[in-house]
C-alpha cells in the first residue's frame, strides 16, 4: 500500500504484571474506513483502544496517526491530539454530576472555550442527530435508559467532528432492537463525518453492520483480517470457532 | 525460581518480605509525590476551571462549618475544665484562659479541623473520584481534551489549602468561646477578665502558626482523597478501599506533619 494509514499500531507490546496482553500487535486502518476488532474477552481488545487513545502507554512499539508516532506525547500536545479523536465508552461513561447537554458540550465548554449558550445549541443539534429530542437536554444521565445513555455518549463523541472515532463494545448490554438502532446510528454518523472508525466488539451482528473490515484479535495479535463477507466464508479454524460459538476448538485449546 | 536454590526459602522468607514491603512503601511514596507535583503544577498554571473551584470551596469549606464548629466548642469547653483541674494542683488555675487559648490556636483547632475534614472531605473525594475511575469517566474526560488534574484534582487541592485555614480561624474563635462558656458559667471566672487575659496573652504567631499548619493539613487531606480516588482499582470494592485508605492515610499524615511543623515552629 502506498498511502499512509490513518492510524497504525506497529509492534505494540503491553504487559500487565508480567503477563503479555498485547504481543507485537500490528494493525492499520485507512482513512475513511471502519475497522472492527473482534475477539474473546481478555484478548487485549480494550487495551488496543486504550493505547491508541493514549490512556495507556505501550511498553514497546509505535502508535502512528497519519504516520506520526504518538507514544510519549504529553501535556498540551496530548490534549490537542484528543481533539481529533472521539470515543464512545462501553458504559457510555457520562459525567453523572452534569446534565445531558453539559455532557455533550463538555469538550466545547472546557477545552474549546465555546460560550455556554452556543455550546448548548450545538449539543442539542448533536442530540437530534442521534434521535434524542431537546427534552432530554436538561435531564441527568441517571434518569436515562442504557440505550439513551449510549446515544448521548455517541452525541458527545461526534459533537466536535473528530477524524477518528473509537467504539468500545457499542452494543453490549442492550436489547437486540436497541443494539440495531445504535449500530445504524454509528454507521450514519461515521458516513456523515467521513471519519475513520475503530470499534471493538464480540457482537458479530454489530461487527457485520458497522465494519468495512473485520480483524480478529487473539492473545494480543491479529490472527485474521477480512471483509464481513469473507468472515462467513473463511475456513480459518480459529475464526470459525469464534463465529460459530463453539466451546471447543483451537482458541480454547490450552496447550 | 533461582533464588530458592541459594538458601532454604524458610530462612529467607522474612528478609524477602522486608525487602518487598520496603520497596512497595518507597514506590508508594514516589507515586504520591509525583501525583502531588502534577496536582500543584495543574493548580499553578492555566487553564483554571473557576466553576469547579467554586463548587469545591463550598464543599470543603462552607459545608464543613457545622462539624468543625461543634468539635471546637466541645473541645474548648473540655480543655478549660481539664486545665482548671490540673492547674489547681499548682495553684495555677487562674492562667487557664491563656493556656486554653494557646492550646486551641497552636494545636487543637488546626488538628481537629483537619481530622474532621479527613473524615468528611477526604472520604467524599476518594469515593467520588473512585466511582468516576470505575465508570471510565476519568478516561472519558481525557478523551474530551480536558486534563483531569486540572478539572478534578487542582480545584480540590486549592480548596483544601484555602479553606482549612479559614475553618481554623472559626475553630479558634469557637474553641476559645467554648472555654469562656465553661469558665464563666461553671467555674465563675469574670467574663471580661477572661477575654482580656486571653487577648493580651495571645501573640500573632500563636494564631499564625496554627494557620500555616492548617494550610499544610488542608493540602494533605485533599491530596489523599484525590490520590486514592484517582488510582482506585476495580468496582465497588475498589472504591470502598480507596475511601478507607484516604481517611486513614490523611489522618496519620496530619499527625505526623503536625509533629514536624510543631518542632519546627518551637524555635520561632
Amino acid at each position: 500500500m502506498s498511502t499512509v494509514p490513518k492510524l497504525a499500531w506497529k509492534g505494540v507490546h503491553k504487559r500487565f504484571e508480567g503477563a503479555p496482553v498485547l504481543d507485537g500487535l500490528d494493525l492499520a486502518v485507512e482513512a475513511g474506513r471502519s475497522l472492527v476488532i473482534i475477539g474473546g474477552s481478555g484478548q487485549g481488545k480494550s487495551v488496543t483502544l486504550k493505547v491508541a487513545l493514549g490512556l495507556m502507554a505501550p511498553d514497546a512499539g509505535e502508535i502512528a496517526l497519519d504516520g506520526q508516532d504518538l507514544v510519549g506525547l504529553r501535556g498540551a500536545a496530548r490534549s490537542k491530539l484528543f481533539s481529533r479523536f472521539g470515543m464512545l465508552f462501553q458504559g457510555a461513561a457520562l459525567f453523572d454530576s452534569l446534565s445531558v447537554w453539559e455532557n455533550v458540550a463538555f469538550r466545547l465548554i472546557n477545552a474549546d472555550g465555546v460560550k455556554r449558550p452556543a455550546a448548548r445549541q450545538r449539543a442539542i443539534e448533536a442530540l437530534e442527530r442521534v434521535r434524542l429530542g431537546g427534552e432530554v437536554a436538561d435531564l441527568y444521565p441517571g434518569e436515562l435508559s442504557g440505550g439513551m445513555q449510549k446515544r448521548v455518549g455517541l452525541a458527545r463523541a461526534v459533537v466536535a467532528t473528530p477524524e477518528i472515532i473509537f467504539f468500545d463494545e457499542p452494543t453490549t448490554g442492550l436489547d437486540p432492537i436497541t443494539a440495531a438502532a445504535i449500530n445504524d446510528l454509528i454507521v450514519e454518523q461515521v458516513r456523515r463525518l467521513g471519519c475513520t472508525a475503530v470499534s471493538i466488539t464480540h457482537d458479530l451482528a454489530s461487527a457485520r453492520t458497522i465494519g468495512d473490515e473485520i480483524a480478529m484479535l487473539n492473545k494480543g495479535r491479529i490472527i485474521w483480517r477480512g471483509t464481513p463477507a469473507e468472515l462467513d466464508r473463511t475456513d480459518d479454524p480459529r475464526v470459525r470457532q469464534f463465529v460459530d460459538g463453539r466451546p471447543d476448538g483451537p482458541l480454547t485449546d490450552r496447550r | 525460581m533461582s533464588e530458592t536454590t541459594l538458601a532454604s526459602p524458610a530462612v529467607l522468607a522474612p528478609l524477602r518480605l522486608l525487602g518487598r514491603s520496603t520497596l512497595s512503601a518507597l514506590r508508594r511514596v514516589g507515586s504520591v509525590a509525583h501525583f502531588a507535583a502534577r496536582g500543584v503544577a495543574a493548580a499553578a498554571t492555566p487553564p483554571w476551571f473557576a466553576g469547579q473551584l467554586r463548587r469545591q470551596l463550598a464543599a470543603v469549606g462552607y459545608f464543613s462549618l457545622p462539624v468543625v464548629g461543634l468539635t471546637a466548642v466541645f473541645t474548648g469547653a473540655a480543655l478549660a475544665l481539664n486545665i482548671y483541674t490540673g492547674g489547681g494542683r499548682f495553684n495555677a488555675e487562674q492562667v487557664m484562659p491563656q493556656i486554653v487559648a494557646l492550646g486551641i490556636t497552636r494545636e487543637l483547632a488546626p488538628v481537629l479541623a483537619a481530622l474532621m475534614l479527613a473524615g468528611r472531605v477526604s472520604a467524599a473525594i476518594a469515593a467520588e473520584l473512585g466511582a468516576m475511575r470505575a465508570t471510565e469517566q476519568i478516561d472519558a474526560m481525557q478523551t474530551l481534551s480536558t486534563d483531569p488534574f486540572r478539572y478534578l484534582v487542582a480545584p480540590r487541592l486549592v480548596a483544601g489549602v484555602v479553606m482549612l485555614p479559614l475553618l481554623t480561624v472559626v475553630a479558634d474563635l469557637i474553641g476559645v468561646a467554648g472555654g469562656w462558656l465553661v469558665a464563666t458559667r461553671v467555674l465563675h471566672f469574670n467574663p471580661t477578665v477572661y477575654i482580656r487575659n486571653t487577648m493580651s496573652f495571645l501573640q500573632g504567631w500563636d494564631v499564625g502558626s496554627g494557620l500555616v499548619k492548617a494550610a499544610v493539613f488542608g493540602f494533605i487531606v485533599t491530596l489523599m482523597g484525590c490520590f486514592h480516588g484517582y488510582n482506585a482499582k476495580g468496582g465497588a470494592r475498589g472504591v470502598g478501599q480507596a475511601t478507607t485508605h484516604a481517611v486513614v492515610s490523611a489522618s496519620v499524615l496530619v499527625f505526623a506533619a503536625d509533629y514536624l511543623l510543631t518542632s519546627f515552629f518551637a524555635h520561632t
